[in-house]
């Protein structure tokens, strides 16, 4: 399966270097989480799982393979804004996945082709609790709602990994609770790899299986711009506060206890027949 | 209360709107009162129902002349010109817009050539569309195309530009082609921003026409109000005048509703 390897991968922008050595391997069907402060280039790291940044050195491996260059189906995408198409219905949203993959070069489906996606669009939807909205535009639901269908929209072309960049930051706080729920559900019941980008340390540990911290290490004003952040510490599940050191630039390796496992890809397997 | 808090309800909106027009019509009234009183030929400031006899003549009786009715027949000549200069205008904009918008090469080729060329003053090119195309309709509607395409084409590639980076990622990570994003994300959310932008270039078209009509033509609002000019026929100019304003702004306020009925989803994304 899809492991996402990071090999001693720098980003620097010009003379300004955002994340330096990074080391990193995670394994198919985490659920990573990526903390650390503003400015640490989290937000950069998703950017180059994207393939919307390549690294300045160093390589990223996906399945052995070299990462493509450019945002592909094999990664859906979740961004705390702008996740969704606000010209389409909450419907059109869900199925223009399928509509890009068997609608030809106009990105259309007809007749039989298109009464299966609007199935497959119907059930995604139920599975993420937004039935009975589907003729609504994304502006007509609230925050969390169009979170909710952003994640639906990803999933309809079953991606391998899921990248979320803190997908859930604007959200109330009872919201928020309801849709980690969903979110832990989509990742236990398909086969999925989430990396996910959060602010939230509580977030973070509810629905990581590992978590990493990226830090970095000199700050002073003088010593910024060339020194980028690096893994300061990477927490997997399992046993409670033990500490192991991982290479050279990880310093913290914690894991979380009760250990979380992902069930069996019920969400994939039941959308297959 | 402050006046800052102080809001119109719509019977009061409703009035204070029409009062500006009131006040002007009786202004009107009034000057030109004062100079007929003064001297009953004036010409300058006619009366209403000087106006409006002239109205008769041009609107619903035949021209002596040429046996058509002399309003519609303008109305007609200008409205065509004007139509399909702003058609061919709107939709090599909307093409070339979204291309130049969403391709960066194509960006970084014609933007710049094109942001040079939007500076040339279009009433300056006309002597030569003259001489190159002629006196006909095609100089007339060419100088509206110039006057407002290349303006439409930037306007639109920055609409294309402005929808957020967040949603082109987002149609690629669902497997869209660049062909398939183009069609199914930009060009349904350019639509009803180039309706705005094409309401901005009312104006400007109708300068344009009225421009060339002034200096060629043998039918058409614009070459009528400069044809009895020399006569100093303000009681057939200021109707025209009033006439065009009325075109002008039904043409808006057309494209305004248009936007608001094809696209629901605009206004309410707008709101957000």
């Amino acid at each position: 399966m899809s492991a996402i390897v990071f090999d001693k991968v720098w980003k620097e922008y010009g003379d300004h270097i955002v994340l330096e050595q990074i080391d990193l391997s995670i394994a198919p069907r985490a659920f990573v989480a990526l903390v650390g402060p503003s400015g640490c280039g989290k937000t950069t790291f998703l950017r180059m799982l994207l393939g919307e940044e390549k690294p300045t050195r160093g390589k990223i491996t996906v399945a052995g393979q070299p990462l493509k260059p450019e945002p592909d189906a094999d990664r859906g995408v979740v961004f705390q804004r702008y996740s969704v198409f606000p010209h389409l219905t909450v419907l059109g949203n869900v199925i223009i996945g399928r509509e890009f993959e068997k609608g030809g070069g106009l990105g259309r489906l007809f007749g039989a082709k298109r009464r299966q996606a609007r199935e497959e669009a119907h059930e995604l939807l139920n599975a993420v609790g937004l039935s009975g909205n589907e003729k609504k535009y994304p502006a007509a639901l609230s925050g969390g709602m169009q979170q909710r269908l952003a994640l639906a929209q990803a999933l309809m072309r079953r991606p391998k990994i899921l990248l979320l960049d803190e997908p859930f930051g604007a959200l109330d706080p009872g919201i928020r609770a309801d849709i980690h729920v969903l979110m832990r559900r989509i990742w236990n019941e398909s086969e999925l790899t989430v990396v996910m980008v959060t602010h939230d340390l509580r977030e973070a540990f509810a629905l990581g299986t590992r978590i990493i911290a990226f830090e970095r290490q000199r700050d002073r004003p003088e010593e910024a711009e060339r020194y980028g952040a690096r893994l300061t510490a990477d927490i997997t599940p399992g046993m409670n506060g033990s500490v192991l050191p991982k290479g050279a630039t990880v310093t913290n390796d914690f894991e979380i206890w009760p250990p979380k496992i992902a069930g069996s890809p019920a969400i994939a397997a039941d959308r297959r027949h | 209360m402050r006046a800052i808090n102080y809001r119109p309800d719509r019977t009061w909106r409703f009035a204070l709107a029409l009062l500006p027009f009131v006040l002007l019509i009786v202004a009107y009234m009034i000057g030109s009162g004062v100079r007929l009183a003064e001297n009953p030929n004036d010409k300058l400031l006619p009366s209403f129902a000087k106006m409006s006899s002239a109205i008769d003549d041009y609107a619903f009786k035949e021209d002596a002349r040429t046996g058509t009715y002399l309003l519609w027949e303008d109305t007609r000549a200008s409205l065509t010109r004007l139509l399909t200069g702003l058609a061919i205008s709107t939709i090599i904009a909307l093409v070339l817009g979204i291309v130049l918008g969403l391709l960066p090469v194509a960006g970084a080729t014609f933007g710049p050539v094109i942001a040079f060329l939007s500076m040339v003053p279009p009433l300056a090119l006309l002597p030569i569309l003259f001489i190159v195309m002629g006196l006909g309709e095609a100089s007339k509607i060419t100088l509206i195309v110039i006057g407002t395409s290349l303006k439409l084409i930037r306007d639109i590639a920055l609409r294309v530009e402005d929808i957020p980076r967040e949603q082109l990622i987002k149609a690629q990570t669902l497997g869209g082609s660049s062909l398939q994003i183009a069609l199914r994300v930009i060009l349904p959310q350019t639509l009803p921003r180039l309706l705005d932008s094409v309401r901005f270039e009312i104006g400007p078209a109708w300068l344009f026409l009225i421009a060339a009509e002034a200096i060629a033509a043998d039918a058409g609002l614009g070459y009528r109000i400069f044809l009895v000019r020399r006569y100093l026929s303000m009681d057939v100019i200021l109707p025209y005048v009033a006439w065009i304003t009325l075109l002008a702004f039904l043409m808006d306020l057309g494209l305004r509703i248009l936007q608001r009925k094809a696209f629901p989803w605009f206004a309410q994304a707008r709101a957000q």
